[in-house]
């Protein structure tokens, strides 16, 4: 193993006592607690970890946290997951990883075969290549091809999610030097704070820097700092926890990992903050040059990480190329940590006589004004090839590590995606957070202070500001003492590799090229949207942390732009990949949104019904199969049963609203079509409700219990629109009108039995109510008792049979089911589901919303001017039915069809067409069933100047054939009515 | 997710509540005096501000009151449009 040996000064965050196994790709190796997958990986000395995404290309590990590019890794065992980057998996003991994206090992991959063809690949390749004739063809092979990870195979609800609500005046939102400071001083001046860090320690960079604070190491610092948190009683920490996105209202949310207990899995914060304090930090930009993507290519940031935080050795020797100032004290610290530092090579020609003086102290070779222009290698670096940008002189230098740094960029996501704005600091070759929109504050490296002095200082004033914004006195905050280097850069976006035929790499997740990006400006695609699309730069998993900025900085020397004129892409959640569970939280399968169940759902249920959707998130039978039974067959005998016997139907889900005031009347007159004012008691009435466009919303028949009290009845799917809108009209349009509605759907269970045998089978179950036809006739209703129940007996119908509609108490309303079935035997009682209840609605042709009711419908249209009131001065659509009615053009009307082949039935929606030809539509087949009561189809059709044409034929356009069809009334059985009434 | 502010709750998540949408004035009193253009007006065109815009909000998993607010579409900036027991827009 490669670790440094750093005698008795303690490692802070690895513990070398406790040695864990784990495998990797199918070999077992030791790590140390608190390595990660990454650090381990290297001090075992395995710097080739993957394949990449297009070309299979061999590549190792670039960076040390979120941003790493290159490997991802599939984990399996306990906690399967995928696509993780290797720098953000912690060690655990027996953890079983294994590299995405190559099969069957990095060393050995078959895929590999892709980059001899590689030239074949240019960006849009696929979108040139697989047009005709339809994209979707190839989509899923392509992808199969191009694919990460694989999806978990563990059970999904095998790990345990959760989410909950914060809500905080102040979350800081990283643990670095700057957001400690914040949490600090924002907790010390009384404001409740939520602090969290992706990392499992806090302290952001200073572990992988090395600084000293106050003159101590900085793990020292930390400790006391830790304290000093929670002395504040107001400060609550969270390790391990990624915020992910930033809403509007400062709606972040958060995802921690291995939370307490540990039996939960992760954790989803949905954090609500007065303010917010964004100290997410620096990424650090890689160099662009040919093979840049070869193993031992490196972060300068990542190889110091390595170095300082993990006493791991990335090389033996290395070269560090760079354009700022940065990467010199990383290489110092490579140097003092026993890596044999064999250039550095600087694309400026000036560089700081502090930096040149320790570099020559430490004995290490500056080339100045020069670039690598390629790394040399296969499967892993052997050399770098180094070319003076000005006489171009070229040197070769052996080395198994090179560092590179093109800079640091802001972590502005969180920021952006909060809607503040960005602007491009030339002075730092950055974007940076420019006008905040929200309450939102930058602090430290996130902002463009670079510095550990100046983070320390921005994080301690955005603390206070935070506090102050949410009411509280800022408490003083004395800030540490630390050394505080100047950060100095010259924007360099690796733009000697245009035209290079070797591959320069921008974006190493995705295999995106410069080759790539200047195809795409060629093609007319350099706009940043553009390139982004038609490359893929920036849309990986990593979404492009470490890749973007330079393919912007590359589009703006292409463009001959500057690059905050090119500008970025969108930044969009999440930040990192999450876990669907970890957004579903408790709520996994059909839980997120409860069905619905009626107090006989379980009856149903356990008699083999085929349960239905029926709207509004109710679940009803949709019929009930016997013992090899198709479904028609079960439909056309439960429909039969109704037409010559009895049948029976869960009624329940029916919207029934109770309306009571001395203005109940007035309601209905405004929201009705019809007259309401001389219903008399214990009568129901029909309606139908429109909206001021004046289109059918809803019908329902409505009954008066008392002068000034009504129970409303609307279909199941419309009820929970149909309240909205009574009590929006209520509450904001007519606050005046003395009547309140109560949504009683859930308070009644209804069973009805319908069926030419109803009356005489009622007389057998028991009720003290008169079911004679004349004392209790068609749309009336009566209260008494059934079963021993109290019920409410309607007589309505919705079959065009006799019915009587028994609502009880829902806690009865199994009771009153049983009862009822038992007493039917007799009767052969058929319980019957929605399809059953549907043909029979069809064969009389009953409207029904998402049928006929389209939300295109008028009542003239279906039919019903006949309810609607000429007495009224105004109700809720009359303007716009009126205005309708007067411009008189031909408008699609409710008709019957029957097809020429009886046994034809034809799909619902299908269009008819003049003579059946492919042009527009002149109507639809809105229900079509095989009629019992006929024995043969029948179907209802909405048709333009479809009364006008009944006895003329049509023809519908189904599949691949046209059908012809003859126009009738829209109803099919007992025309009269009379078999309803008696 | 916003917050919405609710007159008699106070702020609360927004997946409590369900938006009705924008609210321009209150429905006309007597529409049988307004000409057709006019109705067809009041009845098809729905404010679309790129700014300021007055909605109608239900607290629908709460108190069940409906209230107004004012509602910037660019910064979802939201201010509350109550005072007492009078709903209608201030
Ligand atoms: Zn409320």
């Amino acid at each position: 193993m490669s670790r440094v040996d750093r005698g008795s000064a303690p490692d802070a965050l690895i513990d070398r006592d406790s040695p864990l196994r784990f495998t990797f790709n199918g070999r077992t190796y030791t790590g140390y607690r608190g390595d990660t997958l990454a650090s381990a990986l290297l001090a075992n000395g395995i710097s080739l970890t993957g394949r990449s995404f297009k070309y299979h290309r061999p590549r190792g590990i670039q960076g040390a946290g979120y941003e790493e590019p290159a490997t991802l890794v599939q984990l399996s065992g306990g906690e399967d997951a995928t696509n993780w980057p290797v720098t953000r998996v912690p060690l655990s003991a027996g953890l079983a990883a294994s590299s995405v994206n190559c099969w069957p090992s990095p060393d050995f991959d078959v895929g590999a075969i892709a980059q001899v063809f590689s030239r074949l690949l240019p960006a849009g390749f696929y979108y040139k290549t697989f047009m005709w004739p339809n994209w979707h063809l190839f989509e899923p092979a392509i992808r199969r091809a191009a694919g990460l990870g694989r999806a978990p195979t563990s059970e999904p609800d095998h790990l345990r999610y959760e989410t909950r609500f914060h809500h905080c005046d102040v979350l800081v939102i990283g643990a670095g030097p700057a957001g400690l400071m914040a949490a600090l001083a924002a907790g010390r001046s009384g404001a409740r704070v939520l602090l969290v860090d992706d990392d499992t320690a806090i302290g952001g960079r200073l572990h992988a820097d090395g600084d000293l604070v106050d003159g101590r190491p900085a793990s020292d610092w930390l400790k006391d700092i830790a304290a000093a948190l929670e002395a504040t009683g107001t400060v609550r920490c969270l390790s391990d926890a990624t915020a992910w996105a930033h809403h509007e209202h400062n709606f972040v949310m958060v995802t921690e990992r291995g939370p307490c207990p540990a039996h939960v899995f992760q954790r989803t914060w949905r954090v609500r903050a007065r303010q917010v304090v964004i100290a997410t930090g620096a990424i650090e930009r890689p160099m662009v040059f040919a093979n840049n993507d070869r193993p031992g290519v490196m972060l300068a940031s990542a190889a110091c990480c390595y170095v300082n935080r993990y006493a791991v050795r990335p090389g033996k020797s290395t070269v560090v190329f760079t354009n700022n100032d940065s990467a010199w004290h990383a290489a110092f610290d490579l140097h003092a940590a026993g890596i044999a530092v064999r250039g550095l090579v600087d694309v400026r020609p000036q560089i700081p006589a502090s930096l040149l003086k320790r570099a020559s102290s430490a004995g290490i070779v500056v080339h100045t004004g020069a670039v690598v222009q390629e790394a040399l290698g296969g499967r892993h670096l052997r050399a770098v090839r180094i070319a003076s940008r000005g006489d171009g002189r070229k040197t070769t230098i052996d080395c198994d590590l090179l560092c590179t740094s093109g800079g640091w960029n802001p972590t502005v996501h969180l920021y952006s995606q909060s809607r503040g704005r960005l602007r491009y600091d030339p002075n730092l070759a950055a974007f940076v957070p420019g006008e905040a929109r929200q309450g939102t504050i930058p602090a430290g490296s996130a902002n463009g202070a670079f510095g550990l002095g100046s983070c320390l200082a921005e994080g301690r004033d955005a603390g206070h500001a935070a506090a102050e914004r949410c009411g509280f006195a800022p408490a003083a905050t004395d800030l540490p003492v630390v050394s505080d280097p100047a950060y100095r850069i010259e924007a360099y976006w690796g733009v000697e590799s245009f035209g290079s035929v070797k591959k320069a790499f921008v974006d190493i997740q995705n295999d995106v090229t410069v080759s790539d990006l200047e195809l795409a400006v060629r093609e007319g695609f350099g706009a940043v949207e553009h390139a982004k699309r038609y490359t893929t730069a920036g849309m990986g998993v990593d979404q492009g942390k470490t890749g973007n900025v330079n393919a912007i900085g590359l589009l703006a020397a292409l463009n001959g732009d500057d690059p905050g004129a090119v500008g970025t892409t969108t930044f969009r959640p999440p930040y990192v990949p999450v876990e669907f569970g970890a957004v579903a939280g408790h709520r996994p399968g059909s839980l997120l949104l409860p069905y619905r169940h009626t107090p006989m759902t379980r009856w149903h249920k356990e008699r083999g019904a085929v349960m239905y959707e029926a709207g509004a998130r109710w679940r009803r039978p949709g019929f009930y199969p016997r013992a090899g039974e198709t479904m028609e067959q079960a439909v056309t005998r439960e429909a039969a049963a109704v037409r010559n016997g009895l049948g029976i139907y869960d009624g329940s889900p029916l919207g029934k609203f109770d309306i009571r005031g001395p203005d109940a009347v007035k309601l209905l007159d405004f929201v009705y079509t019809n007259d309401w004012d001389d219903l008399g008691p214990d009568r129901g009435r029909y309606g139908i409700m429109l909206s001021d466009d004046g289109l059918i919303l809803d019908d329902g028949v409505t009954f008066k219990l008392a002068d000034d009290h009504y129970l409303m009845t609307t279909s199941t799917a419309n009820a929970d629109m149909v309240y909205r809108m009574l009590e929006g009209l209520l509450q904001t349009d007519r606050p005046d009108w003395r009547v309140a509605v109560t949504p009683v759907t859930e308070h009644w269970a209804n069973a009805t039995v319908c069926g030419p045998t109803a009356r005489e089978f009622m007389r057998t179950v028991g009720t003290d109510i008169d079911l004679d036809g004349d004392d209790f006739p068609f749309m009336s209703m009566r209260v008494g008792r059934v079963a021993n129940l109290p019920a409410r007996m309607f007589r309505v119908s919705y079959t065009g049979e006799l019915s009587f509609e028994i609502n009880v108490p829902a806690g009865g309303g199994l009771q009153l089911w049983e009862s009822l079935i038992e007493a039917g035997q007799a009767f052969s009682i058929t319980p019957i589901g929605s399809e059953a209840n549907h043909l029979l609605r069809v064969e009389k042709g009953f409207l029904s919303p998402g049928h006929e009711v389209d939300g295109t419908a008028d009542p003239y249209d279906l039919g019903l001017g006949w309810i609607v009131s000429g007495n009224k001065p105004d109700f809720i659509g009359k303007r716009a039915l009126e205005i309708r009615r007067a411009s008189g053009g031909p408008r699609r009307e409710l008709v019957g069809l029957l097809t020429a082949d009886p046994h034809e039935i034809v799909p619902e929606g299908s269009p008819i067409t003049p003579d059946g030809r492919k042009e527009a539509s002149e109507g639809f087949v809105s229900a079509c069933v095989m009629s019992v009561a006929r024995g043969r189809s029948v179907a209802l059709a909405l048709l333009r100047d479809g009364r006008a044409r009944i006895g003329q034929t049509v023809s519908i356009r189904v599949k691949k054939d046209v059908v012809r069809a003859a126009v009738t009334k829209p109803v099919f059985y007992d025309p009269a009515g009379e078999r309803l009434r008696s | 997710m916003l917050t919405i502010p609710c007159p008699w709750c106070g702020d609360r998540h927004e997946s409590e509540f369900f938006c009705g949408g924008a609210y321009e004035k209150a429905r006309p009193a007597r529409p049988e005096t307004l000409s057709d253009e006019a109705w067809v007006d009041y009845v098809t065109v729905s404010p679309n501000p790129a700014g300021p815009l007055v909605e109608r909000w239900w607290h629908q998993r709460g108190c069940g009151l409906w209230f107004f607010l004012e509602r910037d579409t660019l910064t979802h900036d939201i201010r509350p449009l109550f005072d007492g027991e009078d709903h209608e827009p201030r």
